[in-house]
């Protein structure tokens, strides 16, 4: 009786468990499946490929480009990564390797803490203390709005995650790798260079991967800073660098500026817009786990 | 059981995709009344339709927004009592729709603002086409210092936005300049214009302070008597419309807004009454 009872315990928390694993599979399949149903009168009537190759998005003549806007995201992300990489790998290699341990516990607690201050209040920290200096570099058409304010705040945004992943990944470089270059003669700082972070590489990639995926997914901050202006981002003088004053509209700004008033197949091109933010983070976030698992090999 | 997971899986979203459809409100069941339109309006209507339910605690009220067209659309075709419009109804619409009553409970001034720091304090109306246009790029264009002007805008499908493009630019649907910072609400441009050095925006006279400078149009001030006397030029009407003439409710409560205490919440809510 004892057993039947201790039998039947383990079952239903086994099943339970498995239903609540299965609810969010169910979640992201509806997700996908119902943006990918409201988008399809789009891609029926516009088609995918002139959508991703015109650069003119004015609903209300009827044209639908999202060229600019995945210009927008991709500079932006770009932008992120030239500023947050070094920072977050940087600051990895101390977490794992050089920080003594009272430190670690302090640095790391205010990364982490850096990961949960909401969207919003990173674009208002970048409306009023960011946009006013920017604005001051002297180039004819700066408003100070635009890619740079926009790579900046993700790249502190970005900068929990990578540091997150890439310690992990330092961390998990075994010990034997260390002692031998050590043992060699190697210092601590050539042993981190050519031992230790050569061995981390996939775990790094990964990471930085993932903090790209975050990138160009963010929405709300970049709604308050990018300008959401309906161009192609390109320099503004013959320095190729000006690029970044550039104002510019990212994927996500665009479904969340136009949603509230947008009808019919204004609409339905905006959940395009979901289903091509959805595929790009996906195809994102899969090479990372690719590149995670291979690292486990 | 991979084969059951996957069965589950499309059954269950199959089901929700089925649900999601949305479902048509009963027109005109006497003790309900349905709102929707134009979001310009929905706020002032909200308003509106809470003070007299206070009264008429019988009558539920519900507003919701979709757009002005939608809010002609939905009237015309009855599946909403009370559809809205922030801006006038179009001859093609009341050609195709002929049944459809317009009432006119408000009227909306759309001021045209700047840094309070900008040294113009007046525009032509062509002279803000042309900055919205791309045309002018310059404040010494129109009489002020030697600074690039920066345009603020609305995103398409804004009632604001269609209504500034047919009253200034003489086109609902025209091109804004595409450097144009486009922010998504009233607040957002009126932010946006009171933190950036020489810029220029359009935003609802309900929002109007002293964070922006509004700027006269062919000489007339933005004030709402100017608006009321028909010489501020940049002015919509806030418009109900039913498909052929209200009765119940639906009369009672378009009776109430036109009346002299409607009206005067209208005026308390910072837009010009009608009457």
């Amino acid at each position: 009786m004892d057993m039947r009872r201790r039998y039947l315990v383990d079952r239903s928390v086994r099943y339970l468990l498995f239903f609540s694993a299965l609810i969010s599979l169910f979640i992201v399949f509806m997700i996908g499946l119902f943006t990918l149903r409201e988008a399809w009168p789009a891609f029926r009537e516009i088609g995918l490929l002139s959508m991703l190759t015109n650069s003119e998005w004015r609903p209300g003549r009827d044209q639908f480009g999202l060229l600019a806007m995945i210009a927008g995201s991709v500079w932006a992300a770009i932008g992120s990564m030239i500023l947050g990489v070094p920072l977050a790998l940087a600051g990895a290699i101390f977490l794992a390797e050089v920080a003594p341990v009272w430190m670690r516990g302090i640095v790391r607690s205010s990364v982490e803490l850096l990961a949960g201050i909401p969207s919003v209040v990173y674009g208002l920290f970048g409306m009023v203390v960011l946009l006013p200096v920017i604005r001051k570099i002297p180039v004819a058409g700066n408003t100070g709005f635009g890619i740079l304010a926009a790579s900046i705040v993700l790249a502190v945004m970005i900068l929990p995650t990578i540091t997150n992943i890439a310690e992990d990944a330092i961390r998990a470089v075994p010990r034997e790798y260390k002692e031998g270059s050590l043992a060699l003669g190697a210092t601590h700082w050539q042993t981190i260079m050519g031992v230790t972070l050569p061995a981390a590489r996939s775990g790094i990639v990964a990471a930085v991967i993932l903090g790209v995926g975050r990138a160009v997914g963010e929405t709300m901050a970049m709604i308050m800073v990018i300008g959401n202006s309906i161009v192609l981002p390109r320099p503004l003088n013959s320095n190729p660098l000006t690029l970044f004053l550039s104002q510019a509209r990212t994927l996500t700004g665009n479904i969340a500026v136009e949603i509230s008033y947008a009808t019919g197949l204004h609409e339905d091109a905006l959940f395009a817009t979901g289903v091509v933010l959805f595929v790009l983070i996906m195809i994102i976030n899969s090479s990372a786990n690719l590149l995670i698992r291979e690292r486990r090999r | 059981m991979r084969y059951v997971l996957v069965s589950i899986l499309l059954s269950a979203s199959m089901l929700l995709a089925a649900c999601g459809s949305p479902a048509t409100p009963a027109p005109g069941a006497g003790s309900e009344i349905t709102v929707a339109g134009s979001t310009s309006v929905q706020p002032l209507a909200e308003v509106l339709a809470e003070a007299y339910m206070g009264a008429h605690p019988e009558i539920r009220i519900t507003v919701q927004g979709g757009g002005s067209s939608v809010g002609v659309k939905s009237a015309a075709e009855g599946t909403v009592d009370i559809g809205t419009a922030s801006r006038t109804v179009k001859d093609e619409e009341l050609g195709e729709f002929p049944d459809l009553q317009v009432f006119t409970i408000a009227r909306d001034g759309i001021a045209i603002v700047v840094h309070p720091d900008v040294a113009v304090d007046g525009l032509a109306k062509d002279q803000v086409k042309g900055i919205y246009e791309g045309s002018i790029t310059t404040w010494s264009e129109v009489g002020g210092p030697d600074a690039a002007i920066v345009v603020v805008g609305r995103e398409e499908g804004s009632g604001t936005r269609g209504a500034f493009g047919s009253l200034i630019m003489d086109d609902e649907e025209f091109a804004m300049v595409g450097t144009a910072i486009l922010q998504p609400s009233n607040g957002a441009v009126r932010t946006t214009v009171s933190t950036t050095p020489d810029s220029i925006g359009f935003i609802s006279f309900g929002y109007l302070d002293e964070s922006v400078k509004a700027v006269a149009i062919d000489g007339v001030e933005a004030t709402a008597e100017n608006a009321l006397g028909g010489e501020y030029p940049v002015v919509r009407p806030f418009n109900m419309l039913t498909n052929g003439e209200p009765a119940g409710a639906v009369k009672d409560w378009l009776d109430f807004i036109l009346s002299e205490d409607g009206q005067a919440i209208i005026a308390d809510e910072g837009y010009i009454a009608a009457q």
